[in-house]
């Protein structure tokens, strides 16, 4: 994966909230890359400013929200220069989004069908109508759909269906970002499943990438490749996800896979508490050291920066430090 | 006082036409002991009737068959007075700890309102006193949480204050209907925990219906696993999650996502194109569509409960019935253990 070719460069990107009592910084100096036929996971608490951080990279924030600043690069293009008519285009056709509670994003009273004969002919103009559902047919057979749910209508499918029915209108164009956002949350664990297998399969025979954003680390592991850990706004870290789960590096990464309940073994369970500070006022320095159990002086005065303290392990920790050999080492505390 | 806080005898419960309606419970018995309390777990997916048992235990609808005992008086033969009591003894916290507060009342209000109607309380005070008792319960304090509004608080402190009121009028039962599905994974602990402590520390049991088998695993101390209204295994939770003996069951444990990229779901899944809906009328076992292992018979005769392994660890399958090839190569069935 290492010399995979980048699709998506999120460089700095920064989305504030305006408030009565001052700016909430949601997604506040964002950067990643995503890489052709990966899926990116983005984990975090409620507020941790995920789906915030992808609505910058899908220009989807509306007011109080606003993009202040950074670069989103799309084959080569910033897309944060377009205007509105170059990012009209732009949806669906190269970035394309599996809503949150994708199935109830459902037009009731269209067939599901229609809805995506709606997708291709409002980017591609009126289709001849055998042609157009040959297509909608093969979008089916793609996400595992019978041919039979042509003309029903969402209120005939499962749950389950009518997720992989979104899926199937997220790949209508060919895209080559989808942005899954809580994609299986609201599914049954068997459900659950199969559409991730959906995705999974979609990734490798069409080799689009993904960016799934979630909080079950458990189907983290068992879906994504690489794995970015968000808090409050920031990244704290970013690396493959057998890394992320064999040596996480920040102290938050740990509390997040520690706090996942086992079917093998009882233990006593984690207990956190979730983001505790004001977003209008979050704490000097580093945003997690309210909460984390290794807070030092410095952590309080400056933020730490991302760093790669193992080869594609980046981490904004400064219990991390070179070592006489410059390697980087956790400090013990 | 009896000892049995509840006895669920042959309960079914059908929406609409008794013979040719949906059935969301079938022919349903199940006896909660008063000591020691424990915690209950009922678990399946999505229309598997779990929610409706905690709905008939809340008397919110009648069954359609069979009765409902609570300390040996039929819920539905109650007198006021003792309609009073019941709703004192058996609460309820719901899934949503967003939808139940009014945004525009402080958290207080929660708890003057229950200390007003059920006059708790002779004083302010005292009803402070009983007020801070319950949020300590939960690991809160009053100075933190009183004061606030219901948006000020995370999910994970919104829903332990509504177990905390619930626990200020000293119930003897507790219906969690998914307490914690919508709260962020890495905060859900905080609620079981309160869970656990009230069952150890107060003695109220539970009814925590959930779809996690996860979180079920962390604090079950029993467990039923419902399929289309029907019980498929039931047991000690250790007992059936860690050795899980019907086919269905099997898939639902095979598809919890573990916790480690290095064990990936093995093999594909595949979904039914439709399901078929569980009418009165219908026979054979309900997972027979779905099933990897279905024989013949199983699209006709209802299974029994067989047992599987001690601690009354119970299949619905007909792979378990004693006697029959697939059974040979097991210990003899304890007969009695149901």
């Amino acid at each position: 994966m290492r010399n995979a070719e980048t699709v998506l460069e999120v460089d700095d990107l920064r989305v504030y909230y305006a408030t009565p009592q001052g700016d909430v910084k949601a997604c506040d100096g964002v950067t990643f890359d995503l890489r052709a036929g990966e899926i990116l996971g983005l984990v975090g608490e409620s507020g941790s400013g995920k789906s915030t951080a992808t609505g910058g990279v899908l220009r989807t924030i509306g007011s109080p929200g606003r993009i202040v600043s950074g670069r989103v690069v799309l084959d080569g293009d910033d897309i944060l220069e377009f205007g509105d008519e170059q990012m009209r285009r732009l949806r669906w056709q190269k970035l394309a989004l599996i809503p949150q509670g994708a199935m109830n994003s459902l037009n009731p009273t269209m067939t599901i069908s229609a809805q995506i004969a709606d997708v291709i002919e409002t980017h591609e103009g009126r289709q001849p109508e055998t042609e157009l559902r040959e297509r909608i047919l093969g979008l089916f057979r793609n996400v595992g759909l019978p041919a039979r749910i042509y003309s029903m209508y969402p209120h005939e499918l499962s749950g389950g269906m009518k997720q992989r029915a979104c899926i199937a209108m997220s790949i209508a164009l060919d895209p080559k970002v989808i942005v899954a956002d809580e994609a299986t949350s609201a599914l049954d664990v068997v459900v659950q499943r199969v559409v991730a297998q959906t995705m999974l399969k979609i990734k490798d025979e069409l080799n689009v990438s993904f960016i799934m954003i979630g909080h079950d680390m458990g189907l983290m592991a068992q879906v994504v490749d690489r794995l970015a850990v968000m808090y409050s706004g920031q990244l704290l870290e970013i690396a493959s996800v057998a890394d992320m789960f064999q040596t996480p590096a920040h102290p938050y990464s740990e509390i997040l896979i520690d706090s996942v309940p086992t079917l093998t073994e009882r233990k006593p369970m984690r207990i956190n508490e979730g983001i505790t500070h004001d977003p209008r006022n979050p704490p000097s320095g580093c945003i997690f050291r309210l909460r984390c159990p290794f807070a030092m002086p410095v952590c309080a005065e400056e933020r730490p920066p991302m760093t790669e303290v193992r080869p594609e392990q980046l981490v904004a920790c400064h219990l991390w430090q070179k070592d006489e050999n410059g390697e980087y080492v956790r400090q013990a505390v | 006082m009896s000892d049995k806080l509840f006895d669920i005898q042959n309960v079914s419960k059908i929406y609409g036409p008794e013979d040719t309606g949906l059935v969301a419970l079938a022919d349903y018995s199940f006896t909660i002991p008063t000591e020691p309390a424990r915690i209950i777990t009922i678990a399946g997916e999505s229309g598997s009737g779990k929610s409706t048992l905690g709905e008939l235990l809340l008397r919110s609808s009648p069954p359609t068959r069979g009765r409902i005992l609570f300390q040996d008086v039929d819920i539905w033969k109650f007198n006021e007075q003792q309609k009073r009591e019941y709703h004192r003894h058996v609460q309820a916290v719901f899934q949503d700890p967003f939808g139940v507060y009014n945004p525009f009342y402080r958290i207080e209000h929660v708890f003057d309102m229950v200390l007003r109607n059920y006059k708790l309380a002779p004083s302010k005070e005292k009803g402070r006193e009983l007020t801070e008792e319950s949020l300590n319960a939960v690991g809160l304090r009053g100075d933190d949480v009183l004061r606030k509004y219901p948006h000020q608080l995370s999910g994970g402190q919104r829903q332990r204050i509504m177990i905390a009121r619930a626990t200020m009028l000293k119930p003897k039962f507790i219906v969690a209907d998914e307490p914690v599905s919508m709260v962020d994974a890495s905060l859900r602990a905080s609620i079981l925990d309160v869970m656990m402590n009230l069952r150890d520390e107060f003695g109220i049991s539970f009814l925590y219906v959930t779809h996690d088998l996860s979180t079920a695993y962390q604090i079950g101390d029993q467990i039923l696993l419902l399929y289309q209204g029907t019980v498929a295994e039931h047991g000690n939770a250790i007992d059936v999650i860690g050795n899980p003996e019907h086919p269905y069951v099997q898939l639902l444990i095979d598809s919890v996502p573990k916790p480690d990229p290095k064990k990936r779901w093995p093999g594909e899944v595949e979904l039914p194109a439709e399901e078929s809906f569980r009418t009165a009328a219908a026979t054979g076992c309900r997972f027979y569509e779905r099933c990897p292992k279905r024989m013949p018979r199983c699209e006709t005769e209802n299974p029994g409960r067989y047992d599987v392994g001690p601690g009354g660890h119970q299949a619905a399958c007909f792979l378990h019935e004693p006697g029959t090839a697939a059974d040979e190569s097991r210990e003899p069935a304890n007969v009695d253990a149901h």
